[in-house]
């Protein structure tokens, strides 16, 4: 194997690797003031908001096939679909319509 | 029934639960794993060497950026100094996970930190604190084991999907991240549509000016602080 690509993954393997570990073994949050606590455990939300979007409107080259397999997912999810069933049902959605269109 | 359990079975069943949760995250990481493993191909990357980068990074983004970095032929630092910043994101997350999380063992948290992708993350941290170790890890599992099988199979196979089904399943991830909003939504009301679309908002004005891992990790700290701001305004005010 090419040394240098081998230092390369090995490198990206360990500056990834740093921000994911060092919190998990060195934050005791136990004692931290209520409003930082809050704020951590809000960031799941925060931070599913700003993964969807605007991510989401350029999966396609039309933004229209993004929000209609948005769509597609929130009626899902909103009935009560599993979240295999929500993923899956969006793909053929998008594929149907493909195919129709 | 709770007590008369073992402690080693009690994890086994949590392990199992995280397995069966990321499902949808390792389906939705086949067509993203199999194009980086034609990719990497494509780029002059050995099959040891495509495979290898999934196995010891584990980022999606940061991997499709190091191709093209290589491409354009830059340098080892240079891609290195990349992805720290691409990946600089998941600090927060690594926290967040921290306070909701139960504490186990230090081993099991460096094994589920090195697994806490985006989507590890979302799947891992919609469910009730306190999550439970062995949950994080087996969601985190299945979706690695999909990263790394798939990329080796996009290198060595090429691609085994019809191109209508690609195109497709380009919504897969997004679906998923809606999927787990919406009962969230359900169950906790408007906090939970008030962040999310703060938090998307903020990223959207955001990557105007600043690259996805940064705008990603801004968005969510403003965010949360401004909901913060907003909560306690309100308290006051009902106060007085």
């Amino acid at each position: 194997m090419n040394m240098t690509m081998l230092g390369i993954i090995i490198g990206m393997g360990i500056v990834t690797y740093i921000p994911r570990l060092l919190p998990l073994l060195t934050l005791q949050t136990e004692n931290w003031p209520g409003w930082s606590r809050r704020m951590l455990a809000r960031v799941p939300y925060a931070v599913l908001g700003a993964l969807i979007f605007p991510g989401i409107l350029y999966i396609h080259d039309s933004i229209w096939f993004g929000i209609a397999g948005g769509a597609a997912a929130v009626c899902l999810a909103y009935l009560g679909a599993p979240l295999i069933a929500v993923v899956g049902g969006s793909i053929i959605f998008l594929a149907v319509i493909q195919l129709v269109v | 029934m709770e007590s008369a359990e073992t402690l080693d079975s009690t994890e086994i069943n949590w392990f199992r639960r995280g397995i069966a949760a990321g499902i949808p995250i390792a389906f939705g990481y086949m067509p993203v794993a199999v194009t980086f493993g034609l990719l990497a191909g494509a780029t002059g990357l050995s099959g040891i060497e495509a495979v290898l980068m999934s196995m010891l990074v584990f980022a999606g983004a940061a991997q499709y950026m190091a191709l093209s970095m290589m491409a354009l032929g830059s340098g080892a630092a240079e891609i290195i100094t990349a992805t720290f910043i691409l990946n600089f994101r998941h600090l927060l997350m690594s926290a967040s996970i921290r306070e909701r999380a139960e504490s186990g063992s230090k081993l099991n948290r460096a094994l589920y930190g090195f697994l806490l992708t985006d989507e590890v993350f979302a799947v891992s941290s919609t469910s009730e604190a306190p999550i439970r170790t062995h949950y994080i890890t087996g969601v985190g599992m299945i979706a690695y084991g999909s990263w790394v099988g798939f990329t080796g199979i996009g290198y060595f196979a090429g691609s085994f999907l019809p191109e209508l089904l690609t195109e497709s399943m380009a919504i897969a991830l997004y679906a998923l991240f809606i999927a787990l909003l919406i009962p969230s939504v359900k169950k906790e009301g408007k906090v939970v549509i008030r962040l999310a679309f703060l938090g998307a908002v903020f990223n959207a004005v955001f990557q105007l000016w600043l690259s996805t891992g940064w705008s990603l990790m801004s968005a969510t700290i403003l965010a949360v602080i401004v909901y913060e701001g907003i909560d306690q305004k309100v308290i006051r005010r009902r106060k007085t």
